[in-house]
């Protein structure tokens, strides 16, 4: 072999090495907003929580308990009750989740304002639990739904430590994630997901963020709307109306 | 599981303490590996003779505490038998992933260097016993017998080039360990860069002290004395790495309380409330000052052989005291408050169960079996 067929090969194979080094590096770190532009070309899952509409009555944690089979300790939704004083105090409680609605405070003091918020998975377009799942069991779906397979599950539970959300837990008979689905059995049957087809105030509404003429796409042109623990980078793709600051 | 006690909001699914006693472990033992390496490979890399004595336990010692590492993950895992879905199926974004591959590696890389160490050892056995004890360690030697001058310069030379690439690489098993807690964003009480430092140095302090305490009990019931000079200089190089180990912590800390995030807060109500004891009391007050005083007069004062051998191996059993509060305190203590930042949980481990004390117990025993085991086959103390 002669020097320079030699030097060739030897600088192919670097630049080779290299590049892998390189692309399986960047692979490592999330890519902000890239996401956003994967998925199929007409479908992308959003969710709106309305807060000045929720009433805490607590009727979508039952249906999504019972659609989902969800275990009596864990929930992968829940509603959370906020209630500040004048003097700046803020008391939030959930008792099981508010399956059962919310009774009367004991909070003494004059009450300033009170609301509810629903909470569920966000399913982040950056989603921090599917960065961190070492096998890949958690995944997007196209239309931007994080999901768990519960059969390459490993159950070690870096992703539910992972989610800033708490919408994750361990399944006590599985030994998997679980978490919300958004009801992806119900939605690609062309059906709501069953939070949102029993919520009688429609504070939850679920829909196509890319067919511009759905509802969630509409409020989320016109409407100001936030999301939850924005500077976690990880992009919820469930938005809230009437997000107060005191909300985490 | 007792039932938690709670204290404030917590997000309905953080009742429970997901990671358990069983997590603490875990970085505990791959601790002890790292920094009983790092003392074998003084004497292997960096030529510290006075640490002879305990060069080769000290390898053996890192090679049990890494075979049962990843036992407690086992124990804790939902599906234990889909755990090599870590290596067939990696996703490399995650930290985790990498796990499988780091260990196997270094497991391959101490074991290799345990061959080499050994080998001459086996050689002299094989020929000495008969029939199946002697079948047994031509087996284990892989039918290698030369133990010629020029055979042991060249074992000489592997080991010192597996020693050097061993300690970069139980930097990065370690340090990496750190990582994984260091990387989650999500809680405020690990995401900093500085977990995996700590880490590293804690572990090493945490393998120094396992050592000393080891060496001192193995030569009390063999009726031998300590070797002074590796005692002497045991004790400085633990307490050098402390003073980095300690200093990092309280940098961490202090960084946390004087930034006064969000978050910091739940963070200080959690130090001085649910972690009082083990992170003010054991982990700093009594664990650490206790042992940076001793440790300092050991290493600068002139003291007689029996005080100093009895401060050293006091403040030995301290710190692995500490560093085990530091595992404490940051797995579980991380997940004793509500990522909501507005209240807090409980955890008390149970006794018997899966993630129980008993099994704790019994995993941390095991690596000391092994130890005792191989100094049946291959006995390590026989040739000081």
């Amino acid at each position: 072999m002669n020097a320079d067929r030699r030097k060739f090969i030897k600088q192919t194979g670097w630049t080779l090495l290299g590049s892998g080094i390189l692309v399986s590096v960047s692979s490592f770190f999330p890519a902000a907003g890239r996401a956003m532009q994967k998925g199929s070309a007409h479908e992308l899952y959003g969710f709106i929580v309305n807060t000045n509409r929720c009433i805490g009555c607590g009727k979508c944690v039952e249906a999504c308990k019972t659609e989902n089979h969800v275990p009596e300790e864990f929930f992968r939704t829940w509603v959370e009750r906020y209630i500040i004083t004048a003097d700046d105090t803020v008391y939030v409680d959930s008792p099981h989740g508010a399956v059962h609605g919310f009774k009367d405070t004991e909070v003494k003091e004059k009450i300033e304002k009170s609301f509810f918020v629903p909470k569920l998975c966000n399913h982040c377009t950056e989603a921090n639990c599917v960065q961190v799942c070492p096998v890949g069991a958690t995944y997007t779906t196209k239309e931007g739904v994080v999901l768990v397979d519960e059969k390459h599950c490993v159950g070690c539970g870096y992703c539910v430590q992972a989610c800033p959300y708490g919408a994750r837990y361990i399944h006590p008979e599985r030994r998997t994630a679980d978490k919300c689905t958004w009801c992806y059995h119900r939605v690609k049957k062309g059906l709501m997901p069953a939070c949102v087809v029993v919520c009688p105030v429609e504070a939850r509404l679920f829909g196509n963020l890319k067919d511009p003429e759905s509802r969630v796409a509409r409020i989320l042109r016109e409407e100001r709307i936030g999301v939850l623990k924005p500077e976690t980078g990880n992009s919820p793709k469930t938005f809230y109306v009437g997000l107060d600051k005191e909300v985490r | 599981m007792l039932e938690a006690v709670t204290q404030g909001f917590l997000y309905p699914n953080e009742v429970e303490v997901l990671w358990s006693l069983l997590i603490v472990l875990y970085p505990y033992i791959t601790g002890l590996v790292a920094g009983a390496f790092i003392v074998s490979s003084l004497y292997h890399v960096f030529g510290r003779e006075e640490l002879k004595p305990v060069a080769r336990f000290a390898l053996v010692a890192a090679f049990s505490f890494l075979l049962f590492a990843c036992t407690p993950l086992l124990f804790h895992l939902g599906h234990p038998e889909r755990a090599f879905n870590i290596m067939f199926t990696p996703k490399f974004t995650s930290a985790m992933s990498g796990f499988g591959y780091i260990y196997t590696f270094y497991l391959i890389i101490v074991a290799l260097e345990i061959w080499f160490v050994f080998r001459p050892d086996m050689v002299r056995l094989a020929r000495e016993s008969i029939g199946l004890k002697k079948l047994f360690y031509s087996v284990l030697s892989l039918g290698v017998f030369d133990v010629s001058e020029k055979a042991l310069h060249l074992d000489h030379k592997i080991t010192t080039f597996l020693a050097a690439i061993g300690i970069p690489s139980a930097c990065v098993l370690h340090g990496y360990v750190g990582f994984l807690f260091g990387s989650l964003k999500s809680n405020p009480w690990w995401s900093t860069p500085l977990m995996p430092v700590v880490f590293l140095m804690s572990a090493i302090v945490s393998g120094i002290a396992v050592l000393i305490v080891s060496y001192a009990i193995i030569m009390k019931l063999r009726g031998k004395t300590v070797d002074s000079g590796c005692m002497q200089s045991l004790c400085g190089y633990l307490w050098g790495f402390f003073i980095v180990d300690v200093t990092l912590e309280l940098l961490e800390l202090i960084s946390m309380g004087y930034e006064g995030e969000e978050s910091w807060a739940a963070i200080s109500q959690l130090i001085g409330g649910r972690l009082q004891f083990s992170y003010v009391v054991l982990q700093f007050i009594v664990c650490s000052t206790i042992p940076m005083v001793m440790l300092g007069i050991v290493s600068l004062w002139k003291l007689k052989e029996s005080t100093r051998n009895m401060l050293g191996i006091i403040s030995s059993v301290l710190l692995l005291i500490q560093v085990l509060a530091m595992r404490w305190n940051v797995v579980i203590g991380g997940q004793l408050f509500s990522k909501s930042l507005r209240g807090f949980t409980s955890y008390m481990p149970q006794f018997f169960g899966r993630e129980g004390l008993l099994v704790a117990l019994i995993l941390f025993a095991m690596p000391f079996v092994t130890m005792y085991i191989i100094n049946r086959i291959l006995p390590y103390w026989e040739k000081e």
